[in-house]
């Protein structure tokens, strides 16, 4: 038996191909929201395993340091330190804001690291693509590529400028911003640093501040100014631990005589993944819906409108002994040959236009393969309108009177 | 008359029920002899469609009896369980505008019926040639239906109609949209067709220029038909 499908495919060659191009790209949008959250969680798991650490040490009661504030003393890792199956404990800062390039500015997440030997302090950038690791106290930075800072530039953060001497790859936020490292006393400066006029009025109203300018006490307003320019806070503490040791025992060790919260590597995925991206996940899959429901409308359309330019023909395959699932195969094949035609089209714009995207968009086969058989399903559905139609003309049609 | 194609014995059809049924065929009686082609004319209304729509099993008579060579089909219903099969095997069918299906090419056009049937793709396409070749138009087997002249596709029809050796063809007014010469051209064929392969022929036709041709004629008004045979009616 001939297939009637593939034969008006043929004939109406056009017409199909079109059509599927038209879906295609709708389907390769889908694709590419897919590729997005794909994506997003990703940079999550980016941002936590080039991280380096084991436990994240954070503000007591906080969902820090990404989903939320937290504010440490910069001391506290010197306690961790000696706690037992503890390896190395490293203060960290994150602060996303606008990094002065040139006239221009780029979005990044300022992250201030703690000194220590290269290679075993958490919170640096595991590898560099250019350049070298920041050797200097103040003022070098280390910038993810996707920031566009090349090596030797001068980036501004604050009022200081800072010399980029290392590029990294796949150092991002978990909303997708790049990264740029740079000491750890230069970033606590930098998150409460003020302008000369602030600093300038703060000071006038602790000297009018009876409490802190008392005649008897010397030396006391100097050390209220003193210790209100300084910033002695961290984010949170990245902890690795001893070969052996399990994270949860660790993390509960600090809970209970640290008082702070503790979060060990799959905590802190469900916050990212399960909290921070949790809104964005809901929205990318109400687009998705969305697309499912005009691609399948699209179908439907298209199906049922090349099956009406049909009844005629219909009419007659029914009337010379055409069987039912002869027709409903025929026009459901046609269905699933457009949503084939439309998923290489969508599959070949997605891959082609995911790297052109600002932020990562990630296209794993499994999506693929899942989209593939959502789209013959669509197109199964769809196409069942028209076979209701078709199944219900009348082959006395075909006779005339 | 030695044997039958096709007999109908007091058929009937009546549409709806009680005060408002309408009776489209009150008495039918007609018989076809294989290789013979009648005509069956009547004006508008009479019940020509409705006949033809029985005949062609596509909708159930009131009452009646049909029989298809020895075969009785209707009997106060129908007697065959499988009636697509009963049209694709045993009735063929012409209309008044060919009908082809348009993305296929005139060969698979008439192969398309066997295939039905679970014929052999190959065997039905010899089977196409071989009846496009007995209707001259075997050059255009392989071009599609909107590239060939009017006629031809008429032929091709026919073509269709024959393919799977129907003891019935049932030509509804074959030659309507074709001019005198087309026309005489397909009855002609409809002739050769029904002796070369013993079938019999019911031409449905308001076309005055070929009621002439036709040995026997079927007039049907108000739902009753009436026969009428003539010398000279016979198609030379």
């Amino acid at each position: 038996m001939i297939s009637l499908a593939g034969r008006d495919i043929l004939h109406a060659w056009g017409k199909f191909v079109f059509t599927g191009v038209g879906l295609g790209l709708l389907i390769g949008v889908t694709l590419v929201m897919a590729g997005v959250y794909r994506g997003m969680v990703d940079d999550g798991r980016a941002l936590l395993d080039n991280s380096g650490a084991d436990l994240w040490v954070v503000q007591q009661d906080t969902l820090g340091p990404y989903a939320e504030s937290s504010s440490l003393n910069d001391d506290v890792y010197r306690t961790l330190l000696a706690m037992p199956g503890i390896a190395q404990a490293a203060n960290v800062t994150y602060l996303t804001m606008q990094v002065r390039k040139e006239a221009s500015d780029v979005r990044a997440m300022v992250v201030g690291i703690a000194p220590g030997p290269l290679g075993s302090t958490p919170g640096w950038p595991p590898y560099l693509v250019a350049g070298r690791q920041i050797a200097r106290a103040h003022y070098e930075a280390v910038a993810d590529i996707a920031s566009g800072f090349r090596l030797g530039d001068s980036l501004r953060i604050r009022r200081n400028q800072y010399t980029v001497v290392g590029l990294t790859r796949r150092m991002v936020s978990s909303s997708g911003d790049p990264m740029v490292f740079i000491p750890l006393k230069d970033a606590q400066e930098a998150q409460f640093l003020k302008g000369n006029d602030a600093i300038w009025q703060s000071r006038r109203r602790t000297e009018a501040n009876p409490a802190f300018n008392r005649p008897g006490v010397p030396g006391l307003l100097d050390a209220v100014i003193a210790s209100q320019s300084a910033n002695a806070f961290v984010n949170a503490v990245l902890v690795t631990l001893k070969p052996g040791q399990a994270p949860d025992a660790a993390a509960e060790s600090i809970r209970r005589w640290k008082r702070l919260t503790v979060y060990t590597r799959a905590q802190m995925e469900g916050i990212l993944v399960g909290k921070l991206i949790a809104t964005s996940s809901k929205q990318i899959s109400m687009f998705l819906v969305i697309l499912a429901v005009v691609s399948a409308a699209i179908v439907a359309f298209i199906i049922y409108t090349l099956t009406m330019d049909k009844i005629r023909e219909i009419a007659v395959l029914k009337l010379i002994g055409t069987r039912n699932r002869t027709i409903a195969g025929m026009i459901m094949q046609q269905a699933v040959a457009l949503g084939v035609i439309g998923f290489v089209v969508g599959k070949i714009t997605a891959t082609f236009a995911a790297p052109m995207f600002p932020k990562y968009v990630l296209l794993m086969p499994l999506d693929t393969v899942l989209g593939f058989f959502a789209v013959l399903t669509i197109c199964v559905l769809a196409s069942l309108i028209a076979i209701r139609m078709a199944l219900k003309v009348d082959p006395a049609e075909a006779i005339g009177g | 008359m030695s044997g039958h194609g096709i007999r109908i014995e007091g058929l009937k059809k009546r549409y709806g029920s009680g005060d408002t049924a309408v009776e489209a065929l009150k008495r039918v009686d007609m018989q076809v002899a294989p290789g013979e082609v009648v005509g069956l004319i009547g004006p508008s209304g009479s019940g020509k469609s409705t006949l033809l729509k029985c005949l062609g099993a596509v909708i159930d008579p009131t009452a009646g009896r049909m029989t298809l060579g020895d075969e009785t089909i209707y009997e106060d219903g129908w007697k065959v369980r499988d009636l697509r099969a009963l049209r694709r095997d045993k009735i063929g069918f012409v209309f008044q505008a060919p009908y082809l299906i348009p993305f296929l090419d005139v060969t698979d056009n008439v192969a398309l019926l066997p295939m039905l049937a679970g014929v052999a793709n190959s065997e039905a396409r010899q089977r196409a040639l071989d009846l496009l070749t007995a209707l001259d138009v075997q050059h255009r087997a392989k071009a599609m239906p909107s590239r060939l002249s009017g006629g031809e596709q008429q032929r091709v029809a026919i073509a269709r109609g024959l393919v799977n050796r129907p003891p019935v063809i049932l030509a509804d007014e074959p030659t309507a949209p074709l001019d005198s010469e087309r026309a005489m051209a397909v009855i002609r064929i409809l002739n050769e067709m029904a002796r070369k392969y013993e079938t019999a022929i019911i031409v449905v036709t308001h076309d005055e220029k070929i009621i002439p041709t036709f040995k026997r004629i079927y007039h049907i008004r108000d739902g009753v038909t009436h026969e009428e045979t003539g010398e000279g009616r016979a198609f030379a």
